[in-house]
């Protein structure tokens, strides 16, 4: 081989070496001073549950836009997002959080929102070790509730738990008080899935408490058959149905239900069996279905008419289908940014008007007071419950509103938000997390401080 | 390609060498030089390189490696993929968790032998059917694996929702938790792990996988044991596929349950080692590149350029239909996948080289 090959085989390799390592290296954020807070949402706009997602970060990002547009940001910083798809599969969502947990051009983030629930629970400890707080409403880790064990986790606003929980509070709220209860068979019909078991346990602690009979019966994924499961229920005659479903099993359980005849009015749809995507497939059998959930659907809460005034009217909404306005996922992203945005705020409040990281954010997590005279200054009453955390309470509200479907749209019917029991709840809640401190070495910290 | 084999074929002259010494020297000297930048790596490289990029990709090397002992060394075609890594997994978590006295690398092992023995039993209608019909049993397999993991709290330790998490990853009082301490394990053990399996290919057991897949009449006649070969080659391949499971959950992930492991998993890694290369070592790394970093690449790549002129979702199905297109041209271009491509170039280099 000739002196000069050799020569060029070498400078090549210097030249790719070099270029490897400029892509290794080249990523580090610029050290400016940011004006600006970053906010990354993981998104997915693809894959088997887009239909849901899209509608979510309309909300999400129309009430950024409106804090950026019309509020001036929060305190005069404002926001500026990217995303990130993740196809709700928990590999891409690992990726996304690590592509986007330093920061952009040296603007920290300060929450990271998964946006599904195996993602949240692969991302449980290496949040904590890169000290970026996990906001899940409405799903996640349960026991995440005692932030004394989990620092980093925040399962706002409505559990599994407390799901079931209320569902159970609502139907002794028809029956007429909670000793009604006794002798009662409540049927919960679940997506056979770490998600559809979670309400096992509390189920069972209730139905002990109260002395209503608690029958379970899994359908298995993805739940487009049904027929053996309300056969099941036929043969039992429960008094109520708890429809605890995730993507196409809602609407073929209520098909199924007509089929049979089991009361719609009867059932009572889980915090994801209760949106308009679930319910309108099943058709005219839809009318009269119940569902308990944190996010009320309505387009006529004071945020939403500021929204069209400032957003939609204006042409700046990223909402694909207007019909889809003060729908329930439309309103779940809306409830997520207010609480993002209040969390971002109350940091501010405590280490000055600037961009915040992650560790100042839970900080302001642990302090959010979201009173019902907060909520009205937003525009948020009636939308969001009323929302105290702290470091042993990483839930805050626990309570959900159950709307009824009238054919068009939700209408809520129960008196309020129903609370639930998180009095009898909360103990098992920190003895599991207690259990799994002692299963990964955790000492728990000081709620003191 | 051309500039990672050099150390190896300096000194040397080439008068005496054919080309086909030449090329094995530079395919040696791109291993070596290939194993000191990996190990080399984390004095470099970012979090996000090694927990989103690095890790998954040699985990799903050692995977691919796995199958493709089976799938193309002995010939079984299998879909259970998923399900062994689940086994892996899960075994490794109770042996970790129940007898914790245990150091690290044998709780790993004895998770692998676990998952090996069930692919044994697995295995077992391998001896009656092959083709199709095993592929089906294999199906079998991992949808039964996926429930009896969901369904019965014990294996996660009655977790609320059935999932599993690592318990303190530490070897010899180091803790390796930390993104660096994970990906130096995960390297030793795929490094390890694929030195043994390249060693067992060349030898009897490899020799005889050949055989039976080939012609297992043909293979029996000579005097191969057929049914001894097909269940070794399942019990080696379910080994390194749970070992590579439980790599997955605690070395990647960190928390995991059955669903991580589903039968798009079983297909992925299938897809990963046909365009890799069937019965090829290096097929496997290739193979799982190619499934790991086109996706990203792609991401980073349209979000680069197109981000924020075109709509999101519209511009992920597009990269969606791109990587398809992708492993379309690929498979037409070299349809014994991308090693048969890799050892077309270092014959063509090593004859350069010696001209």
């Amino acid at each position: 081989m000739s002196l000069w090959k050799q020569k060029r085989i070498v400078s090549r390799a210097v030249g790719l070496a070099a270029l490897a390592l400029s892509a290794a290296v080249g990523t580090s954020a610029s050290a400016e001073e940011a004006k600006t807070q970053y906010f990354p949402l993981a998104t997915f706009r693809v894959g088997a549950y887009a239909s849901s997602g899209i509608p979510v970060w309309a909300g999400e990002i129309d009430y950024f836009r409106y804090i950026n547009e019309v509020e001036g940001g929060i305190n005069g910083i404002k926001l500026v997002w990217d995303e990130c798809e993740t196809n709700w599969e928990v590999e891409k969502g690992v990726e996304c959080y690590e592509r986007v947990k330093a920061g952009k051009n040296g603007s920290p983030v300060p929450i990271f929102l998964p946006h599904g629930d195996p993602i949240s629970k692969a991302l449980t400890e290496k949040s904590v070790a890169d000290k970026i707080p996990l906001v899940t409403i409405a799903y996640g880790r349960t026991e995440a509730i005692d932030g004394r064990v989990f620092p980093y986790s925040f399962p706002v606003v409505f559990s599994f738990w407390s799901e079931a929980s209320s569902a159970v509070n609502f139907i002794a709220e028809k029956a007429g008080g909670k000793d009604k209860l006794k002798g009662l068979k409540i049927a919960t019909v679940y997506h056979d899935s770490p998600y559809g078991k979670e309400t096992q346990v509390p189920l069972a602690h209730l139905a002990k408490t109260y002395g209503f009979e608690d029958i379970q019966i899994p359908v298995p994924h993805p739940g487009n058959e049904q027929s053996a499961q309300w056969a099941k229920i036929r043969q039992l005659k429960p008094d109520w149905v708890f429809l605890r479903g995730w993507g196409v099993m809602t609407p073929v359980a209520i098909k199924t239900a007509a089929k049979v005849g089991f009361p719609v009015d009867h059932i009572i749809g889980g915090i994801w069996s209760g949106s308009e995507e679930d319910v309108r497939p099943a058709g005219a059998v839809g009318k009269g279905y119940l569902a308990i959930t944190p996010f009320p659907a309505g387009a006529n809460f004071e945020i939403h008419q500021k929204l069209k005034k400032y957003i939609l009217d204006k042409g700046l909404s990223d909402l694909k289908d207007p019909k889809s306005f003060g729908s329930v996922y439309y309103n779940s992203g809306v409830d997520e940014a207010i609480i993002a945005v209040e969390a971002i705020r109350t940091a501010q409040a405590h280490f000055g008007v600037r961009p915040i990281n992650g560790e100042e954010a839970q900080w302001g997590l642990e302090h959010l007071d979201l009173s019902e005279k907060r909520l009205a200054e937003i525009g948020a009453t009636g939308l969001q419950q009323p929302l105290k955390l702290s470091a042993k309470d990483h839930e805050g509200g626990g309570a959900g509103k159950v709307l009824q479907w009238d054919g068009e749209k939700w209408n809520v019917v129960s008196n309020g938000w129903v609370k639930s029991d998180r009095d009898l709840l909360l103990p098992l809640i920190y003895e599991r997390a207690a259990a799994y401190a002692r299963e990964k070495g955790i000492t728990p910290r000081d709620a003191t401080n | 390609m051309s500039t990672i084999g050099t150390e190896a074929i300096e000194g040397f002259n080439p008068s005496h060498e054919t080309v086909q010494s030449t090329r094995d020297r530079l395919r040696a000297g791109s291993v070596v030089v290939l194993l000191a930048a990996l190990a080399g790596i984390p004095l470099v490289a970012n979090d996000y390189w090694l927990n989103a990029v690095l890790i998954p990709f040699l985990i799903m090397s050692l995977t691919a490696l796995g199958l493709n002992l089976l799938m193309g060394y002995a010939g079984q075609a299998s879909l259970g993929s998923g399900g062994f890594m689940s086994v892996g997994a899960y075994a490794t978590y109770n042996l970790l968790l129940r007898l914790p006295e245990l150091p690290l690398p044998v709780s790993l092992l004895l998770g692998g032998i676990i998952s090996g023995l069930v692919g044994v039993i697995a295995g077992l209608p391998s001896l009656r059917i092959k083709g199709f019909y095993l592929v089906a049993s294999t199906l079998a397999t991992q949808f039964l694996l996926e429930w009896l993991f969901n369904q019965y709290g014990w294996f996660s330790n009655y977790s609320t929702s059935s999932s599993i998490s690592a318990p303190r990853l530490a070897f010899l009082g180091h803790d390796l938790s930390s993104p660096t301490g994970r990906y130096l394990l995960t390297l030793t053990t795929v490094v390890v792990v694929t030195a043994v399996a390249a060693r067992l290919a060349r030898s009897q057991t490899g020799r005889a996988w050949m055989a039976i897949r080939d012609m297992d009449t043909a293979a029996s006649v000579i005097g191969v044991p057929v049914s001894a070969g097909k269940l070794k080659a399942f019990f080696v391949s379910s080994l390194v596929i749970g070992i590579a499971g439980a790599l997955w959950a605690f070395a990647y992930l960190g928390t995991v349950d059955a669903r991580s492991f589903n039968l798009d998993r079983s297909f992925q890694v299938m897809f990963a080692i046909i365009i890799g290369g069937m019965g090829s070592i290096s097929g496997n790394f290739l193979g799982a590149a190619f499934m790991i970093f086109v996706p990203i690449l792609l991401d980073h790549f349209g979000g680069g350029v197109f981000g924020g002129a075109v709509d999101p979702g519209q511009l992920e199905n597009f990269q969606k239909a791109l990587f398809g297109a992708l492993i379309v041209w690929f498979l037409i271009k070299e349809p014994r996948g991308l090693a048969a491509l890799l050892s077309r170039a270092w014959t063509r280099l090593a004859s350069r080289i010696n001209r």
